[in-house]
């Protein structure tokens, strides 16, 4: 049996500088009446592994979008390296994310350009390279996933899910960010394959002087490749006054964590939600019924996770 | 509700505000989503341009394009073009025959291709084809994330998708009216000449006294219109797509009957300006 890698165990990994890359400060977002996100305030430093967890719809997608100017919020401040991204031109904007990778939940390639295409769109975008030297990077940038030369003609529709991740983390490290962004990396993969993509994460980070942030509610990624762990949690559950942020740590720290809501997050335990569910849905029947109306669907969409 | 007493003697009005609150509640509802879309897409538009003319698109993206636009939609647009002039001249050869005038059939015919149906032709040919397939696949990029991830590479995704596909649009949209115009020239010429027996010189001569440089000029100006209406909405309705496929779906139906609904509006107006322009300042002498 192999001794299993994690980022707290690995010197390179959990080496980081302290400075922070980013300072979120009284972070609020509403889409419409609902608010995701309430005066949430976090530092990423630069060097570290950050793993944001929590259950869907705690605003973890959304905070990660607002981190890195895709979403305005509607109070508070970003800044990036002190760039104050509410503030800086759409044109200093689109400098300032060439220094951010983005790994997109479903990879995000671009159906009508093949492989080498996807991977070579960040270079094209921002640098005047030679085609010789485009070519050696994109096969570069490939052979770091683990993919093949012979890849590069396929398009993203001949691609496993997995492959598609590996692509899109590929394009991602294209032209070496000094941020990377994995919106929740091992979501639909197999067991196997989430542990590959781990595992280059952790490699990633150790080949190159990056920092990054993983959003996800694997418990089993956020363990493996984080040195702080950050939770979240859905701002409608909580009572005035408390912070949207329940745990902020070492990955270690998880399990004995003072909140009994961290805990039962990281074992996967339902506890109470089962009656809230059972509360709720008898309530909505019993508000039907005292109407004499037939009860509507539930059409409310998870879409904040 | 609360701090709220009821009377049993007194009719129950308590129905009545909640239905008239929820009635203007909804109109307000339809007028605020109706004015704020207009604004959406006056900034859209506004994006667009500004994008035009600041930084030229990637001569890939508007060959791909104008080969999906003008290639990909010359046939349909051929064949859909000789089967009006065919249909034209079967509609009027009855009722020019009546009046001994059947010899003008040319001149009816090739004007009104020319002048309306040609652009407007060619144009619901465009909405459907194009226009629909825009919004789709725009509108599947908006789901699957790959719009973001243009935004997050730094490239702006109205530069990099919208000006391609207007410029598309607005470029071969003249070429694909010529096409329907000559092939229904050709197909109401066949129709008249080959089996209505109508006379060759005369349907000629008639179809060239009638139809004037001006008839081409508007139908080709009033297609550029066309070409614009058909990118910007298709573009606009891909990148507002709802989740899921219903909503690419919903996006390439909305496409479509948005597009066709202001090209007649937008051909209406057109044709009163181009009239008024004709009779008082291309050909003064001719005003009624």
């Amino acid at each position: 049996m192999t001794e299993e890698t994690t980022a707290a165990a690995d010197p390179a990994v959990s080496a980081t500088s302290g400075d922070p890359i980013i300072r979120m400060r009284d972070i609020t977002v509403r889409f419409q009446n609902q608010t995701v996100l309430h005066r949430v305030n976090l530092e990423i430093r630069r060097g570290e592994t950050l793993a944001i967890i929590g259950e869907s719809g705690c605003g973890k997608t959304v905070l990660m979008k607002t981190m890195i100017g895709l979403l305005r919020p509607n109070s508070g401040t970003v800044l990036f390296d002190d760039q104050n991204l509410g503030t800086i031109s759409q044109a200093d904007l689109a400098k300032t994310r060439r220094r951010i990778g983005f790994v997109f939940q479903n990879a995000a390639l671009f159906d009508s350009l093949n492989i080498f295409d996807n991977v070579a769109f960040p270079i094209l975008q921002h640098e005047a390279a030679e085609e010789a030297e485009i070519t050696a990077r994109v096969r570069e940038g490939l052979a770091e996933v683990g993919l093949p030369p012979e890849a590069a003609e396929k398009y993203p529709a001949e691609l496993s899910g997995g492959m598609r991740k590996r692509v899109g983390l590929a394009r991602a490290l294209i032209l070496r960010p000094d941020l990377i962004i994995y919106d929740e990396p091992t979501t639909g993969l197999d067991p196997i394959m989430s542990d590959v993509i781990n595992e280059l994460i952790l490699a990633t980070r150790r080949n190159h002087p990056v920092t990054s942030v993983v959003v996800t509610h694997d418990m089993r990624t956020a363990r493996k490749v984080a040195n702080r762990v950050v939770m979240l949690y859905p701002h409608r559950r909580l009572k005035p006054g408390q912070s949207q942020v329940l745990f902020d740590g070492p990955p270690s720290g998880l399990d004995h964590a003072d909140d009994r809501r961290v805990r039962q997050f990281v074992r996967g335990e339902a506890g109470e939600r089962i009656d809230e569910l059972t509360r709720h849905a008898a309530a909505i029947a019993s508000t039907a019924a005292a109407a004499e109306i037939e009860p509507e669907p539930n059409r409310s969409r998870d879409s904040h996770g | 509700m609360a701090g709220t007493t009821f009377r049993d003697d007194l009719p129950d009005v308590s129905e009545r505000p909640g239905r008239l609150s929820h009635w203007v509640s909804d109109w307000g509802t339809v007028v605020i989503d109706a004015v704020s879309m207009v604004g959406d897409i006056a900034i859209f538009v506004y994006r667009m341009f500004a994008w035009m003319f600041t930084r030229r698109p990637a001569r890939g993206t508007i060959l791909r394009n104008c080969y999906q636009v003008g290639v990909l939609s010359l046939p349909v647009v051929a064949l859909t073009g000789t089967f009006i002039g065919m249909v034209l001249a079967v509609q009027s050869h009855r009722q020019f025959q009546m009046i001994g005038l059947e010899n003008r059939l040319g001149a009816v015919i090739n004007s009104s291709l020319v002048r309306e149906l040609g652009p407007v032709l060619a144009a619901t040919m465009l909405a459907g084809r194009v226009g629909s397939a825009i919004a789709a696949v725009l509108g599947t990029m908006r789901v699957t994330e790959q719009i973001e991830a243009l935004t997050v590479m730094g490239a702006d995704p109205i530069h990099y998708l919208v000006v391609p596909r207007f410029l598309a649009c607005i470029l071969l949209i003249p070429a694909l009216t010529i096409m329907a115009d000559f092939m229904g020239i050709v197909g109401g010429y066949f129709y008249s000449v080959v089996v209505l027996g109508i006379d060759h010189a005369a349907y000629l001569q008639n179809s060239a006294d009638h139809v004037t440089g001006f008839d081409l000029f508007s139908g080709l100006l009033k297609s550029v219109f066309f070409g614009g209406i058909i990118a910007i909405v298709s573009c606009y309705r891909g990148f507002h797509c709802e989740p899921g496929a219903e909503g690419v779906g919903q996006a390439a139906t909305a496409a479509f009957v948005m597009s066709f609904v202001l090209i007649l509006g937008v051909d209406l107006i057109l044709n009163i300006l181009l009239d008024a322009f004709y009779y008082n300042i291309w050909a003064p002498g001719q005003a009624v």
